[in-house]
């Protein structure tokens, strides 16, 4: 499973409640949550985010367990989220939303071309490789359904 | 020689299992997604309704027509499906759950982060997503990674006016805000024998802050008391000589008052460095400190004196805010002047019932003060509750005496 995209850079300990404020959590309209990702952060950052990798620091998504973080960048079109480690939950609602999560250690500048390959376990940052934590053939299974949801169907 | 974990869960510490959950919960907030997840799977039974719960908190009462109506359809689920359900004004999910439901040696799921509350009970307790919440409700089952485990060790008594609160900053501050991702904590050593099960609770609720997965205490006499009180039987889980991955000692007699600043939970500082700072509100409630013992606190210090500041006191449930009637505390409380909320989680999460405005200043007693997670350009310190009834007195962050 493979994909590309300019890079979105991001720092240490980006909190769920940055990339979709509690205010927002009030709908089933996905793209509710697209439309305002990031907009304590930075207002302008939501139109960037079709097509891009974010490449984020230490401890990514923590806090909140709320699964509309995820939902919101997926549904913004990011196309997979690169960082050296991430929280638990967040880790584990992106994999069952169908939102690529690769696990490394890159340096990043912003526009950068990144490409990752989540079954060889690698990332590339302006074609520098760098080796990527393998997901267990489960996660990238139900990666490739597009997320739990479609992995539980084709299961039954 | 296994830690807590890896006994609940029967398997060393880096193993992958699946495993069967005794209770799973979610709230107003992730149950709605849930809800819509299980409706696209197709899910039409649910293997064990009496092992779920659905608990009403984030947003109660609802404050618009579209949370009412989210809440209306989930209460519509939760009679269809046979799900027991607590509605709006019962309380906290995780504080509801502590009231007579969870016990030592259970697995735990709840879809919110502070479930890792409940660790305070020896149940292996942690917080999951809304779809993996949806999975497990259609499967009775969900993976765990069983978890390295990082020690911390209490010793020694609390002095002065130091509470459990502190030593929950004190350990926060210690390892950091992802210090232990993916691991568990456990609460050992000859301290945590003397905290109550109030104590134990807020110490356990602040896990998930320094990425952890559990925040375990050993079942003792002090939790078999407890569930005694809440109708339920237990016995006290012996610790084994087991190896942990890392151990922080804390000496109690050493904690002193506290206070996380904007807008890092792990920058703490000593109470008595940011004393003088001036406040818009003070907020006492939430998952970490809205119980008995903590109002309880709160109105022994303003107690016959008038709060300087805007002051909202949430209580964590029913029986808590019932309690604190029967009590006389909430009437000390009201006397104060402060405003109090229905049991729930407040304002703590921004959404509604006493956000901030811009450039406010809050000091609460919750566990997370992410930059604008209380209202836009709003700043929140974090506190004991001790901390917050000595600093609404004066309207500014002010080091409690002791009581």
């Amino acid at each position: 499973m493979q994909g590309a995209g300019p890079a979105i850079c991001l720092g240490n300990d980006i909190d769920t409640d940055i990339i979709i404020a509690g205010r927002y959590l009030r709908t089933k309209d996905r793209s509710v949550w697209a439309e305002h990702a990031f907009e304590d952060l930075d207002p302008g950052l939501a139109p960037r985010l079709s097509g891009s990798v974010i490449v984020a620091g230490r401890n990514m998504g923590c806090g909140s367990s709320r699964e509309q973080a995820v939902v919101a960048l997926r549904e913004a079109g990011v196309v997979g989220v690169v960082a050296p480690s991430f929280a638990r939950i967040f880790f584990r609602n992106a994999i069952n939303v169908g939102l690529p999560v690769i696990e490394a250690e890159v340096s990043c500048t912003d526009g950068a071309r990144v490409a990752f390959d989540l079954d060889a376990g690698w990332v590339e940052v302006d074609g520098v490789r760098h080796a990527a934590r393998p997901l267990s053939p489960k996660m990238v299974a139900i990666l490739r359904a597009g997320g739990l949801v479609p992995y539980w169907r084709s299961c039954r | 020689m296994s830690t807590l974990s890896e006994r609940i869960l029967g398997a060393p510490a880096g193993a992958y299992i699946d495993r069967e959950v005794d209770i799973a919960f979610a709230h107003d907030g992730t149950g709605v997604l849930a809800r819509e997840a299980l409706r696209e799977m197709g899910v039409e039974r649910l293997p064990h309704p009496e092992r779920l719960r659905l608990i009403f908190d984030h947003i109660v009462p609802a404050n618009t027509g579209t949370t009412a109506t989210l809440q209306a359809e989930l209460r519509e689920y939760a009679r269809s499906f046979g799900i027991e359900l607590s509605d709006a004004g019962g309380g906290i999910c995780h504080q509801v759950m502590s009231e007579g439901v969870v016990r030592p040696g259970m697995v735990v799921v709840g879809a919110d982060s502070h479930t890792c509350t409940l660790g305070a009970f020896g149940a292996f307790a942690t917080g999951v997503g809304a779809t993996d919440m949806a999975a497990i409700w259609a499967s009775g089952a969900t993976w765990f990674r069983v978890p390295e485990t990082v020690a911390v060790n209490l010793a020694g008594r609390l002095e002065g006016a130091a509470e459990a609160k502190d030593i929950a900053l004190a350990y926060v501050a210690e390892l950091g805000m992802e210090g232990a991702t993916y691991r568990a904590l456990e609460f050992v050593g000859d301290g945590a024998a003397g905290i109550s099960m109030d104590g134990r609770l807020t110490l356990s609720n602040m896990a998930v802050e320094t990425g952890a997965k559990a925040g375990i205490f050993y079942a003792d006499a002090v939790t078999v008391r407890y569930l005694a009180e809440h109708g339920l039987m237990a016995s006290p889980q012996v610790p084994e000589d087991c190896c942990y991955e890392r151990t922080v000692d804390i000496d109690l007699a050493d904690i002193v008052p506290l206070v996380a600043v904007p807008h890092r939970v792990d920058t703490v500082r000593e109470a008595e460095e940011v004393a003088g700072t001036p406040l818009d509100q003070v907020f006492v409630g939430t998952c970490t400190n809205g119980r008995f013992e903590d109002l309880a606190r709160f109105a022994r210090i303003i107690r016959g004196k008038k709060v300087a500041v805007r002051t909202l006191v949430v209580p964590a449930s029913r029986p808590v805010l019932a309690r604190a009637i029967a009590a006389g505390v909430l009437a000390d409380i009201v006397d104060a002047g402060c405003m109090v909320a229905p049991p729930g989680c407040g304002p703590c999460l921004g959404a509604h019932a006493g956000v901030l405005g811009e450039g406010e200043v809050c000091l609460s007693t919750a566990n997370r003060n992410f930059k604008n997670r209380m209202g836009v350009g709003g700043e929140i310190y974090l506190s004991s509750v001790a901390t917050a009834a000595a600093s609404a007195l004066t309207g500014e962050i002010t080091v409690p005496e002791v009581v």
